[in-house]
């Protein structure tokens, strides 16, 4: 056995569920900020970012120091280049959450406690993606990853629906235009980050079975 | 002979087994070796894969208590056939050591030697193919100006490179290596494999190591062995990304052996 591979792959776990966490906290708090209209949890959600950064640092640097030290092979050599990848795909999520939450400032000057559309459908989606897609890194579940990538469609129609209703209410007020294209900023992000979720997908079926599916078709 | 894929195999072999007296070692093993490509053979200590090498040349026949069984088909002739030219097949078929094994003799002549074997070579000619065959070791430049002097004095890196030059003297067409590495230091241990990846191009090349990063470097197929069976042969990128079966999984990784 070697201890100390596995001691380090222990600890690089451990740091990829902490910062898994922290953007599904991220993500969270910047969709409820949206929906209550609530500026101080946007506020917090933003000031938070850097934290995801330095642990986005912290991971990608344990992961070199594994791959320069151990020169992993097979499980262990895709379990670590699959980290590199998941954590910039983390790191991407958490500044999706901190642009959704700066729009939260804005709709709240433009519309007070009330948005236009329906985003919790669509966040519900997203959310549920999200950690369904960390429990299956956690639990190494490609099958569950595999399901959560045929989500990702949903959540496109969503996309599009949004942009229609906004479109059309853009026509009816078009004085409002600058808080409608809020809101579609706010469902463009959303979308983002049920790509970003769907490639986390991709990269754990690598992780488990080596198969690179990315560009293609799930069988 | 070609596979599937139309790439041209050099030794095929086909159900060998091999064994010491009563003890069998190898069980009916199945591998095709390509032509010019780097053939890596990995497996934990005991497992067959210095057997199997052995086989390749039968050199264990050295060995009366050591016999094979099936076939190995170098281009289109069986090797363990009784009627084979050994002399021949061990011309065509040359070996490389653990340990660099000069004889006790000048550089010059520990390549001269193996060429006196197989050549009737005048004066000029045999200088003209013992630098060749230097050069051809990336040995040359290093040696040039001490071409009289003991063999035995060299680096053992260099030691390993003149053993590899007195092999390739006798222009084989395959070479197998036997852990060519394992006794010499990182400097000599990267000129060998560099010349690993300069020697391919004329020669087949199957070499045993236990240095698992050595055969991910520098080959393009491993067969990982286990008990005397070949557990898995693939291409080396994809043993050590992601191999099919989890004994070679656990074996790559650490998990055993």
């Amino acid at each position: 056995m070697k201890v100390h591979l596995n001691k380090e792959i222990d600890g690089l776990k451990k740091n990829i569920q902490i910062l898994s966490s922290m953007v599904e906290g991220a993500v969270r708090n910047s969709v409820v900020a949206v929906i209550e209209t609530d500026p101080k949890l946007a506020e917090r959600v933003i000031d938070n970012d850097i934290l995801i950064d330095q642990k986005e640092i912290e991971i990608e640097e344990e992961c070199l120091k594994i791959l320069a030290l151990h020169q992993p092979v097979a499980g262990d050599l895709r379990y670590v280049v699959a980290c590199i990848k998941v954590n910039n795909e983390l790191e991407r999520i958490g500044d999706l959450g901190a642009n959704i939450a700066k729009r939260v400032k804005h709709l709240c000057e433009h519309n007070g406690t009330e948005t236009a559309v329906d985003f919790k459908p669509m966040m519900d989606v997203t959310r549920s993606m999200l950690k369904s897609s960390l429990d299956s890194l956690i639990c190494m579940n490609g099958q569950l990853a595999a399901e959560i990538i045929r989500k990702d469609d949903i959540v496109d129609d969503y996309n599009r629906q949004m942009f229609i209703d906004l479109q059309e209410l853009i026509k009816e007020n078009p004085e409002k235009t600058e808080y409608y294209v809020d809101l579609l900023n706010v469902s463009r992000h959303l979308e983002r980050i049920a790509d970003c979720t769907t490639n986390i997908c991709e990269d754990i079926i690598y992780m488990i079975k080596g198969e690179i599916i990315r560009h293609g078709h799930l069988n | 002979m070609v596979n599937e894929n139309g790439e041209k195999i050099k030794i095929s072999v086909q159900n060998l087994n091999f064994f010491y007296g009563n003890h069998q070692a190898l069980f009916d093993n199945n591998l095709d070796i390509l032509e010019n490509r780097v053939t890596a053979v990995i497996g934990p200590s005991g497992c067959g894969k210095s057997t199997h090498l052995r086989a390749f040349n039968r050199i264990f026949e050295l060995y009366p208590e050591q016999r094979a069984k099936g076939k190995i088909i170098l281009d289109d002739e069986n090797i363990l056939d009784r009627s084979i030219d050994i002399l021949e097949l061990r011309r065509k078929v040359g070996m490389i050591f653990q340990k660099p094994t000069p004889f006790p003799m000048s550089v010059f002549d520990n390549v001269a030697y193996g060429l006196k074997l197989h050549f009737k070579l005048n004066k000029s000619q045999t200088a003209e193919r013992v630098e060749k065959a230097l050069r051809g070791a990336s040995l040359w430049d290093e040696v040039k100006d001490k071409l009289k002097k003991s063999g035995m004095a060299l680096s053992g890196g260099q030691q390993q490179r003149l053993c590899i030059a007195r092999a390739i003297a006798a222009e084989p067409e395959v070479l197998l290596m036997d852990e060519p590495t394992s006794a010499i230091d990182p400097v000599g241990t990267l000129k060998v494999e560099n010349l690993i990846e300069e020697l391919k191009e004329k020669f087949t090349i199957v070499i045993v190591t236990h240095n698992m990063q050595q055969a991910a470097r520098i080959s393009e197929h491993t067969a990982f062995f286990y008990e005397g069976h070949i557990i898995e042969y693939d291409l080396t990128k994809k043993i050590f990304t992601s191999p099919s079966n989890q004994k070679t999984e656990d074996y790559v990784t650490g998990r055993f052996g």
